[in-house]
């Protein structure tokens, strides 16, 4: 396997006149093309803008505040030049310097100053209030639709590109609005304000811009489209190299243990090169803009000097002969005063022009935001039948009655992971789950809380058809250890009781005394109340497990699921959980899934499942009898231990 | 910063050259409304078609070339921050690779994750800014005061007093915004440990229906998150009001002072107006340069917490290195090992022999530091008192990499990647395609991957969701074997495997691998009863030593294990 090198070992880059490679370039647009061929709507980028709009409209009065106050800060900006005149004026004076007018102006123009800084300031305070209440809300309604998105969304993207969005992308969103808005609308009044005036003086010179504005829009449309990808890879790669990021860090201590630093630091920098790379064709396109405007603005001055030099060396007797019509002559008062306009009125569009990378990657960052908040959440995705007329309090008064029937389950359609289960389960029977690795034991859990849809064949709670319910109160129904332990950054104690609400510190910690994991979390340095911090504690996945039984065993739902809820509990441990255990199993209809005999021998019911299909069901010793597959595995414990 | 100046100085040629041509495009902008002025005051009014021509065309050539010296230079300063940022990233990137494991946890997997991304954006951000606008804006400042003062230096004078003012509230307020910053990138990495966390556990939340509460918990984050962030905006938005505020200030006493001059023929009134058209180029440019400043203590902020991981020191000190191996010391021997994580101490006087080719396991109560024993073995921590020695040498006299090279090791929350099973195996050591089938056939994984369309070359889900655990763990050891390693590390690796499969790999390993030294930390006695040697643990401290049979008579505790799992199991 040869791994591509970064560009980085290369030396004697020419910075100065490095272009971005063209495979980036070519990424860029392939991937963009790509997305649009696979059937991924296609997000016009007027309705990305349109739709950042309405988190701004959010906030109508903030918004009118800072419309309001740009107005005001931009008017009190056109008076100081003219008291600044005044000044001037009184100390031009033939009789000498007039100090008392000279005081007066610059005492008036001390407080425009005053004022307007006030108010910039002010303004500055509304659009951080403002920015601040998109950004808050954009995340809180990225991360609840998040959790809201079916489990399989997060099999296949990384919790990296996840964090990305969340944090670079509405970030660059956030730069983009506080900064760029506010400089579009006080452009836009002073555009308007200039064209008008322009007009005014001399329609024919105005005739220039018929010509430049067009060539304008033209190049912006241009290189705007030329970009778009760029801008959408930079966004899109900086998301992949986070996902690298998240993924190679989570698993550090094994690339450690092997050694594999360098070869993880060789996969990291070509990522990193192609995040480099993306961002430097967007800049390296991008930077064109900016000057290119200008230019244009340059040009249009320049041929409306020329033009009015034209005109007004043409100009003749107070009058303007142009084919055939008489217009006001072109003076050169006149001229100076148009240019000074033309000039205001190209300012916010130069402006407005070297921001438009910014807005750029706004727009590819919203979109990214967008994308992931029009995912299909968990309830669209399922294929719901018509809602259940419900007792309200449908998950407290559940009995337990729990009937598989006929379910198939593939999460490819040529690789079944299970053939035609069924299965009945009576209010506080148990049912026990056996089979090899990989048989689809998990899967059963699965569809059994509805994380994903069972393909034909039905599940019934209480006779209910569970796509029928909701899923809030079909899960409610249900109380579960997995395979996977999951503790989250809070207290011991909020991860106890995190399925309850309202167990008081009595409760948990009882729960911890039956689990026997109370001495060690006495021993803790915060007792109970110490943060349970992923990495920096001393915590055994053994007694990670004991705090989700512990967890679980607060939680009264009337269903429970134990997927190996004790594989990694050393047996005395578990020989003492026992009691535990029966009490979190009594009247409660409990599927089990474990290897260990003491809780499957007295299972209701024992299904052996291999290669998705029940082979063998019944009580244990009927297995036993049977001599079948279940046997051969029971004996398989002692024949290990003799031969091992 | 200074670790910045490194990254930057590198490229100073490019940087120098960079800049000239900045200068001189900003310059050819500043000809442009020369030109203009010319042809409108001069020219013109003398109805010269062809002067009005030729300056015409000279100012489209100074446009032309402004145009394109801009461009050149706007693109090479992002070529050279792309650049630094490219160098910065990968030196930060390698320097995480190689922290030890107290170091991660110190400063966290979600802060390190941030600081690789956002962070090295951030300084990118300031390199990139300071190169486009970073140039022209103080050109611009100081050309603009040059002008004046050669103008008039009195009036100059004065508005330079205005400077130490300019400098104070500058100087305060990024003062103030760089911890703010620094701050908010922390608050930063809460919500990001949040979002972590919950993509992990997207299971038992939705489970549990604890939607609503995850949602206040990130609430929480991002009030947080949002308040610091107000709180720097605020710092930073005085900046420009009150700069632009002490320069017209400024200006006015320009005037007033101007008033003076003018009365006692010091200075005249054409020069007090041509004064005001240099304090508009001036006040212009120094707006420019407050906006850079947010940016640049923003970038501070980012570069102070890049630069706190680069400074780490490397916590596993080499102290002699010993390469010399004695033979006739026992393969690996662990001597009166001691070890706490902070105050709790975890492993109290372990000492224990090993000969080349044997088999050790380790069995005890949960938590009672068995998977300790084989980090410290593994050296992710070094040992408070006593000396982990193999053939010999003591482990801190071997450099880490070649320690570990020696080990094959599955740890009891191991991680697949998203790639193909193959490459899950291989792990980055280019490792013959044969090894890697050899050691899944070992692994007894051999029969699912052929199963899985695409078998061998299939990719797996994230975090290699799309297995189940028994599959998981025979991956890992296909991985562990694949390399022939010395030594083989297992802790609690067959956990979620059904007997007869545990008991396969266990046949395969010990035919296949009978020169290798085995440490198997297992639940199961099954799983251990074959080893060479046993040792039973609580509580950090050995309370069983010695074979099965030996154990079984000698050990209450080893025996009442034995008993309450014989029989007592099937499989999962």
């Amino acid at each position: 396997m040869t791994e591509k090198k970064s560009s980085l070992t290369k030396s004697n880059r020419r910075h100065l006149f490095r272009k971005p490679k063209k495979e980036a370039v070519q990424a860029a647009n392939l991937y963009y093309r790509d997305r649009q061929r696979t059937g991924e709507k296609r997000m016009k980028k007027s309705r990305v803008i349109l739709r950042l709009l309405t988190y701004l409209a959010a906030h109508k009065g903030l918004l009118a505040l800072s419309l309001f106050l740009t107005v005001l800060a931009n008017g009190i900006a056109l008076i100081t030049p003219k008291l600044s005149e005044y000044a001037v004026a009184a100390i031009e004076q033939e009789s000498g310097v007039d100090f008392s007018a000279v005081t007066y102006y610059v005492l008036w123009m001390l407080l425009f100053y005053f004022v307007s800084g006030v108010l910039s300031y002010f303004l500055s305070l509304a659009m951080i209030a403002l920015s601040r209440r998109v950004v808050y809300t954009m995340r809180k309604e990225v991360f609840e639709h998040l959790l809201a998105l079916p489990v399989s969304y997060f099999d296949q993207n990384q919790a990296g590109d996840i964090i990305s969005r969340l944090s670079y992308d509405i970030d660059t969103i956030n730069a983009s609005l506080s900064n760029d808005l506010v400089a579009i609308l006080a452009g836009s009044i002073t555009v308007i304000g200039s064209l008008v005036m322009m007009a005014t003086i001399s329609l024919p010179l105005l005739s220039v811009f018929a010509f430049t504005i067009p060539v304008l829009v033209l190049f912006t449309r241009y290189r705007v489209k030329k970009v778009k990808p760029l801008f959408r890879a930079r966004s899109h790669k900086l998301g992949e190299l986070n996902g690298y990021v998240e993924e190679i860090l989570s698993g550090q201590r094994t690339i450690r243990a092997f050694g594999k630093e360098e070869v993880m630091i060789g996969r990291f920098d070509l990522r990193n090169d192609e995040a480099v790379e993306a961002y430097f064709a967007a800049d390296y396109q991008g930077s064109v803009v900016g000057p290119g405007v200008n230019f244009i603005t340059n040009m249009t001055i320049s041929l409306i000097s020329m033009f009015g030099a034209l005109l007004f060396i043409k100009s003749t007797g107070g009058t303007l002969e142009l084919f055939g019509l008489s217009l006001a002559a072109v003076t050169a008062a006149k001229l100076s005063s148009f240019i000074l306009y033309a000039r205001k009125f190209l300012g916010p569009v130069n402006e407005t022009a070297n921001i438009i990378s910014e807005i750029q990657s706004a727009t590819s960052a919203a979109e990214r935001i967008f994308r992931l908040l029009d995912e299909p959440t968990e309830e669209e995705c399922l294929t719901s039948t018509e809602t259940a007329e419900l007792a309200s309090d449908f998950a407290q008064t559940v009995k337990g009655r729990v009937e598989i029937c006929d379910l198939s389950f593939a999460y490819t359609p040529d690789h079944p992971i299970l053939k035609h289960i069924s299965v009945n389960a009576a209010p506080g029977q148990t049912v026990a789950i056996v089979g090899p690795t990989g048989s689809g034991k998990t899967t059963v859990v699965n569809l059994l809380m509805r994380f994903y849809d069972a393909g034909p064949g039905k599940i019934f709670i209480d006779g209910q058809d569970i796509t029928s319910l909701p899923l809030k109160e079909l899960r409610r129904s249900f109380a579960m250890v997995l395979q996977d332990t999951w503790l989250f950054g809070g207290t011991v104690e909020e991860n106890i009781a995190y399925g309850s609400v309202g167990a008081t510190h009595e409760e948990v910690v009882a729960a911890a005394k039956a689990t026997h994991i109370h001495a060690y979390i006495e021993s803790l340095p915060q007792g109970y109340d110490t943060v349970m911090d992923e990495n920096g504690m001393n915590i055994s996945k053994g007694q990670k497990q004991l705090i989700t039984i512990a967890r679980m065993m607060l939680v009264r739902h009337p269903i429970l699921i134990l997927d190996e809820a004790t594989s990694n509990v050393d047996s005395r441990t578990e020989k003492l959980l026992t009691e535990a255990m029966q009490a979190l199993m009594a009247e409660k209809t409990c599927f089990i899934i474990a290897h260990r005999l003491s809780t499957i021998q007295n299972a209701d019911c024992i299904l052996v499942i291999k290669d998705g299909e029940v082979i063998e069901r019944g009580r244990h010793e009927e297995l036993l009898a049977f001599g079948g597959f279940y046997a051969s595995l029971y004996n398989a414990q002692f024949d290990s231990l003799a031969n091992g | 910063m200074k670790r910045l100046f490194g990254y930057v100085g590198r490229l100073k040629w490019q940087i120098v050259i960079a800049s000239v041509i900045k200068v001189i495009g900003t310059a050819l902008d500043l000809v442009i409304p020369l030109i203009l002025a010319h042809i409108l005051n001069d020219i013109v009014p003398t109805g010269d078609l062809g002067q009005t021509v030729f300056w015409g065309v000279l100012m489209i050539a100074a446009s032309v070339f402004a145009l394109l010296l801009s461009v050149f230079a706007n693109r090479a300063a992002s070529g050279i921050a792309s650049d630094c940022t490219q160098r910065l990233r990968h030196d930060l990137f390698a320097r995480i690779s190689y922290l030890s494991s107290g170091q991660v946890d110190e400063i966290t997997i979600a802060s390190l994750e941030s600081r690789l991304t956002v962070d090295t954006y951030n300084v990118n951000q300031m390199i990139a800014m300071s190169l486009r606008l970073g140039i022209r804006a103080p050109i611009l400042f100081v050309g603009g005061i040059v002008m004046a003062a050669v103008l008039d230096w009195r009036l100059t004078l004065v508005l330079l007093a205005t400077l130490p003012f300019l400098y104070f509230v500058v100087y305060k307020s990024s003062k103030a915004g760089i911890p703010l910053y620094i701050l908010l990138q922390k608050k930063t990495d809460d919500f990001t440990r949040v979002v972590r966390e919950d993509t992990a556990g997207i299971r038992v939340i939705k489970a549990l229906s604890k939607g609503d509460y995850e949602n206040a918990r990130f609430d929480a984050a991002n009030r947080d998150a949002i308040t610091v962030e107000k709180k720097a905006g605020i710092t930073m938005a005085k900046i420009n009001p009150l700069t632009t505020f002490i320069l017209n200030a400024g200006m006015c006493a320009v005037i007033a002072a101007g008033a003076f001059f003018v009365s006692k023929e010091l200075s005249q009134a054409g020069t007090v107006i041509a004064f005001l058209s240099y304090f508009t180029i001036i006040a212009s440019a120094l707006i420019n340069i407050s906006r850079i400043f947010v940016n640049i203590s923003k970038g501070a902020a980012s570069m102070k917490r890049i630069d706190d991981v680069l400074s780490q020191n490397p916590a596993l000190r080499l102290d002699k290195e010993d390469l010399l191996p004695d033979r006739r010391r026992p393969f690996l021997e662990f001597s009166h090992v001691s070890f706490s994580y902070g105050k709790t101490k975890v492993l109290d006087d372990i000492s224990f022999t090993l000969e080349k080719g044997e088999t050790l396991g380790i069995i005890g109560g949960t938590g009672v530091g068995k998977s300790t024993i084989l980090q410290l073995l593994m050296r992710f921590y070094d040992t408070d008192e006593g000396e982990i020695l193999i053939e010999g040498v003591n482990v801190k006299n071997i450099p880490t990499k070649t320690l570990r090279r020696r080990f094959g090791v599955v740890f009891q929350n191991d991680f697949l990647f998203a790639d193909s099973i193959r490459e899950n195996i291989n792990f980055g050591r280019d490792l013959p395609d044969a090894a890697i089938e050899a050691a899944a056939k070992d692994a007894s994984a051999a029969d699912f991957i052929a199963e899985r369309p695409g078998g061998m070359d299939a990719k797996l889900a994230i975090k290699g969701a799309d297995l189940s655990g028994g599959q998981k763990q025979r991956l890992l050891i296909a991985r562990a074997l694949a390399a022939r390693p010395e030594i083989l590390v297992l802790d609690d690796a067959s956990s979620a495997l059904d007997y007869k499969t545990d008991a396969n790999v266990r046949r395969a390993i010990a035919a296949h691998f009978a020169g290798t030294t085995t440490v198997i930390v297992a639940q199961r006695v099954s799983a251990i009863a074959h080893a060479n040697r046993i040792l039973v643990i609580a509580d950090g401290r050995i309370i069983g030593d010695g074979n099965h049979e030996a154990l079984l008579a000698s050990c209450p505790v080893y025996r009442e294990i034995s008993q309450s799992q014989m029989g007592g199991a099937i499989l999962d």
